[in-house]
């Protein structure tokens, strides 16, 4: 009998199309797609369920579907679904009510969290890269890092009841592709680009086929355990920025979010005080687990993720190409400077040729 | 309201303070003065100095020279007259532009300019494009190398006039901690370390700073592109185990901000987190001594309250600062003797003598001793602060 996987968060696209990349893998009988409202693309082979994960209608489902492994992936950072409570509400309750029903349930074996790399936050005390055991050194009151902290410690009380339910949390880096909507990639779409004024984040970027690979790795492996999940290398934001082309607006970082939020373009951002934080001092997470562990190695480094989403983009004032042709321009003038000054050291006071080309004033 | 009255506002282009009257204020008359007796003074300045004159009136005469090449500004000359109508063209010629610039790049470059500015350009290329690698510390080997290290050679040569013993106590290459006492109210003496090893022993040293240094705005991105991370265990043994060479200032806050009066006094060395950190890695411990970074910027006093409005350890007074205001911040060019120590091994230790906190504090005071000793010996040899 092979086996029945229900997913949360298909309306969202990545949610959707991993559901649709698991109708394929072996030994997967049925996936079931959970979410509140329908996904807007093809779900395929997948069967959806119109259900909140806060009602106990989730836990009906688990159990007529002798569901055995549940992929949650509608933990959400508050600028994808809103205003921030009711982030905290989807996220938090929402998964607290999940995991009441997977407990209740005699054929689950295995649960997968995706988590994310902004359970770490971001501070000035920070390690350069987190390590699967390490903690946040700051979190605040409220807030996406507390909600997800929150998240994650619930699922590892639901271990603890559930020892024979494999549990394995994916603690994912900012997912990046040429197709994908996040608030993210949002803002480095801007045409200007905010930072905050003397810090230059190190970032890290997982390509969202690595991201979808990963979580179908996690649920058909047999290990469990917690793991970060990031394409190797780090990018600093400065360096990810000029690879765009795009110019940057170094600014305070009190002044990023009320600039940010007032450009017309910016309404898809996520310019909360975490994220400016974090576009301050930036994380790094350590992947060694990842490729020894969990046996899981992204196809794409953080610089050929970005580097695909960069393509994908248009050219900002500063690409590549204009740089090199003002390069190989400069070259070009120059070169003809030092013939043309040998031409006229060599012949004296003759007549001057080509005093109409290169500079003038 | 009848006819709308037009009240005068503004001067319309006569001196005077807006009140509409022809007549410019006192005020004003005073500050016109000037501008009748330019007329005469501009008759005078072709005799009082030559190149004035060719500087206020370019359209009379031909173009200007440049100094660079003699050659090219000679068909200028010969072109003069024939431009000598109502709009001769200002400004300097193209070829007088390209000499200019092929002798600058010449100036600049040497003679085998060509590839040199090649590279130059690849190089300003690739940072405008982003086309450049970080470690996962965000240390970024080319602007180092190529920028921050070339600013501070010559203070390191120059200014302090460092001279460097015990460099063949480095390691070629594999991981080692070079641990260092600290002073001179800022942290200068970190930089020149820096240098003095990529410089002597060609390896970049990685430097463990301060969560100050990374919640300070602009130091906390050099920093980073330099190679500094901050001083926590995890950081410190991962850079171990990546074979760097990793430098450590153990006395932190406590060396740096001490009082003039207490100079080469060694501070209580951290916990001795960095002995642990060394003993789980295994790597040898470079004792460092560095003379002459106390005097140059000697604190005579602190503000704590005002420090700490701030969120800063100290706010420092010293003669110079805030009395000069930022001529106070130029150091004193005191004579700087950096000593690399014997390196003390941790690899005879077992893996878990780091959890024996006895053997710890041991090491820890042997290394301590061992830079206050050196400190000692080299201020005997010193013959004078300044020499």
């Amino acid at each position: 009998m092979g086996r029945v996987v229900l997913v949360t968060g298909v309306a969202r696209d990545l949610g959707r199309r991993f559901a649709r990349q698991l109708t394929a893998a072996p030994g997967v009988d049925r996936v079931i797609g959970v979410d509140i409202s329908p996904p807007r693309g093809d779900l395929g082979a997948v069967s959806f369920a119109r259900a909140d994960i806060r009602n106990p209608v989730i836990a009906k489902v688990i159990m007529r579907e002798h569901v055995d492994t549940v992929v949650h992936m509608s933990v959400l950072p508050p600028a994808s679904v809103g205003s921030g409570t009711t982030a905290k509400e989807l996220n938090v309750i929402g998964t607290m009510q999940l995991l009441a029903a997977c407990q209740q349930s005699p054929d689950l074996e295995h649960f997968v969290l995706k988590s994310s790399t902004a359970v770490y936050g971001s501070s000035s005390r920070d390690p350069a890269m987190f390590s699967e055991d390490m903690d946040a050194r700051r979190v605040g009151a409220v807030g996406f890092v507390k909600d997800i902290n929150e998240v994650e410690s619930y699922v590892r009380g639901f271990a603890r009841r559930r020892p024979d339910v494999r549990v394995t949390t994916l603690r994912t880096a900012s997912a990046i592709g040429p197709g994908l909507n996040t608030p993210l990639a949002a803002y480095f779409r801007l045409p200007v680009i905010p930072t905050v004024l003397g810090f230059d984040p190190r970032m890290q970027f997982l390509h969202d086929t690595d991201l979808i690979d990963a979580i179908e790795h996690a649920t058909l492996a047999d290990v469990g355990g917690t793991f970060n999940v990031a394409g190797d290398g780090v990018m600093m934001l400065s360096q990810a920025i000029r690879r765009l082309g795009r110019p940057a607006l170094p600014m305070p970082s009190f002044a990023v979010s009320t600039f940010g939020s007032a450009m017309r373009q910016a309404r898809l951002v996520d310019f909360s005080r975490e994220q400016v934080t974090f576009l301050a001092y930036g994380r790094g997470v350590e992947t060694a687990r990842m490729h020894e562990v969990l046996g899981f190695h992204p196809s794409r480094t953080t610089e050929g993720a970005f580097a695909e989403f960069a393509a994908s983009l248009e050219p900002g004032v500063l690409s590549e190409r204009r740089v090199r042709a003002a390069e190989s321009g400069l070259l070009g003038v120059l070169g003809g400077a030092r013939d043309r000054a040998a031409q006229l050291t060599a012949a004296g006071s003759g007549p001057v040729a080509g005093r109409e080309g290169g500079h003038h004033g | 309201m009848g006819d709308a009255e037009i009240i005068p506002i503004g001067t319309r282009g006569k001196p005077g303070r807006g009140t509409g009257s022809t007549k410019p204020s006192t005020a004003a008359r005073s500050l016109a003065a000037r501008s009748p007796k330019r007329a005469p003074a501009r008759t005078e300045s072709p005799e009082k100095s030559g190149p004035e004159a060719t500087a206020e009136a370019p359209p009379v005469l031909p173009a200007p020279r440049t100094p660079v090449d003699a050659a090219p500004t000679k068909p200028a000359v010969v072109e003069a007259p024939a431009r000598d109508h109502r709009h001769p063209k200002p400004g300097i010629p193209a070829v007088d532009w390209m000499a200019g610039f092929t002798a600058a790049a010449v100036e600049v470059f040497g003679d085998n300019w060509e590839p040199r500015l090649a590279a130059f350009l690849a190089f300003l290329r690739r940072r405008l494009t982003g086309d450049y690698t970080v470690d996962e510390y965000g240390f970024d080997a080319e602007i180092t190398q190529r920028f921050f290290m070339t600013a501070i050679r010559p203070v390191a040569e120059k200014w302090f006039r460092i001279e460097v013993r015990g460099v063949e106590n480095i390691p070629a290459e594999g991981g080692a901690l070079v641990v260092s006492n600290h002073s001179g109210t800022i942290p200068v003496d970190g930089l020149m370390t820096a240098v003095t090893i990529h410089d002597h022993a060609h390896r970049f040293l990685r430097p463990l700073g301060a969560d100050l240094v990374f919640r300070l705005p602009v130091v906390s991105e050099l920093a980073r592109k330099g190679g500094v991370t901050l001083a926590c265990n995890e950081d410190a043994q991962r850079m171990l185990r990546g074979g760097e060479i990793v430098g450590v200032w153990p006395e932190g806050f406590k060396g740096i901000g001490k009082p003039y009066s207490e100079r080469y006094k060694l501070q209580r060395f951290g916990r001795g987190g960095f002995v642990s950190a060394a003993i789980r890695t295994g790597v040898p411990i470079i004792p460092t001594s560095v003379v002459g970074a106390e005097e140059i910027y000697p604190l005579v006093g602190n503000i704590p309250s005002l420090a700490r409005l701030l969120g800063i350890p100290y706010l420092p007074i010293t003669p110079f600062f805030p009395l000069l205001g930022p001529l106070g911040l130029v150091p004193l060019p005191s004579k700087w003797i950096i000593e690399f120590g014997e390196p003390i091994r941790t690899d005879v230790y077992d893996a878990g003598a780091a959890e024996d906190p006895m053997l710890v504090f041991n090491v820890t005071d042997q290394v301590r001793e061992t830079i206050q000793q050196t400190l000692y010996s080299l201020l005997m040899q010193r013959s004078s602060v300044f020499s």
